[in-house]
């Protein structure tokens, strides 16, 4: 985890000293990287069998409590939303 | 909408070629998914450190920011309850155990398997994975009806790494700080919460 932040502030140090010149690229190349750990997420639970075999009916039960939760959270976001941007407009 | 069928056609191309085996199996034992997530995490931090700007925003932040990783563990919480009176195998709490990965489906779904067995750490596997793939795909939709709030907290643990760059991307660089500042409180909160349900 600590790693995974250090290549950030590593990359956040980089594009500061490189703040003269714009990188357009960066963010087509951000994508790509999304891309192939979205590809590689899909290699990795496809090779899994056990979790394939029982697909169908965890799959269900999965989607339903992880479908619940996100919906769960974004309607609280949408309250602290609410409050926030109120807020702002009345600044 | 394009992006995201895009994005899901990779996902969907992964596994079936996981499924029929249509790689070398070496690729899974090196962690070459964490050096991809690194490089990202790089390309991230330069789109923000090449933007001076962004950094101004972290003053104006709002106060009342603080309380977003609580609305993202409470309407979790009483999504994942509500669901849990539909599943008749499945109790409350191993619901909550479930719903407490807020998609660090690596953590918690190793915790899960360790206390209460394989099948409810699939689920929970599943679930966190799909959590994590429902913020990816529907971010855009979320910020258009719920605020750009809304994918930071759909994001769980993960907006610190693999949604962080969607959030920005949708809801814009100003909420960068927000969605790491959540993603840092949630994974340390992950552990304690999903260790806390297993043992009810």
């Amino acid at each position: 985890m600590f790693i995974v932040i250090a290549c950030m502030v590593a990359g956040i140090v980089v594009g500061y000293l490189l703040r003269m010149r714009r990188i357009h690229f960066i963010h087509r190349f951000i994508l790509i990287l999304i891309w192939l750990l979205l590809f590689m997420l899909g290699l990795e639970v496809g090779a899994n069998e056990t979790v394939i075999r029982q697909f169908g009916t965890l799959g269900i039960e999965a989607f339903l409590l992880a479908f619940a939760g996100t919906l769960g959270s974004v309607i609280f976001a949408w309250f602290l939303w609410l409050t926030v941007r109120t807020k702002s407009v009345s600044k | 909408m394009k992006g995201s069928i895009i994005i899901l056609s990779f996902f969907a191309t992964g596994l079936l070629l996981g499924i029929f085996r249509f790689f070398p199996q070496e690729i899974l034992n090196y962690n070459i998914s964490f050096y991809v997530l690194c490089a990202l995490m790089f390309s991230v931090g330069i789109s923000i450190g090449n933007d001076p700007s962004a950094f101004g925003q972290f003053r104006n932040l709002n106060p009342r920011l603080i309380f977003l990783p609580l609305m993202t563990i409470v309407g979790t919480w009483l999504g994942v309850i509500a669901v849990s009176f539909f599943l008749k195998n499945r109790t409350m709490a191993d619901c909550l155990a479930v719903g407490s990965g807020f998609g660090y489906y690596s953590l918690s779904s190793i915790l899960i398997t360790q206390y209460k067995g394989a099948e409810l750490g699939t689920i929970a596997l599943l679930a966190n994975i799909m959590r994590e793939v429902l913020t990816l795909l529907l971010a855009p939709w979320m910020v258009r009806y719920f605020g750009k709030l809304a994918p930071i907290c759909a994001g769980g643990a993960t907006t610190m790494d693999t949604t962080f760059p969607i959030i920005v991307r949708t809801s814009g660089k100003d909420y960068a700080i927000v969605s790491i500042y959540q993603g840092f409180i949630m994974d340390f909160t992950v552990p304690f919460l999903v260790t806390f349900f297993c043992s009810m």
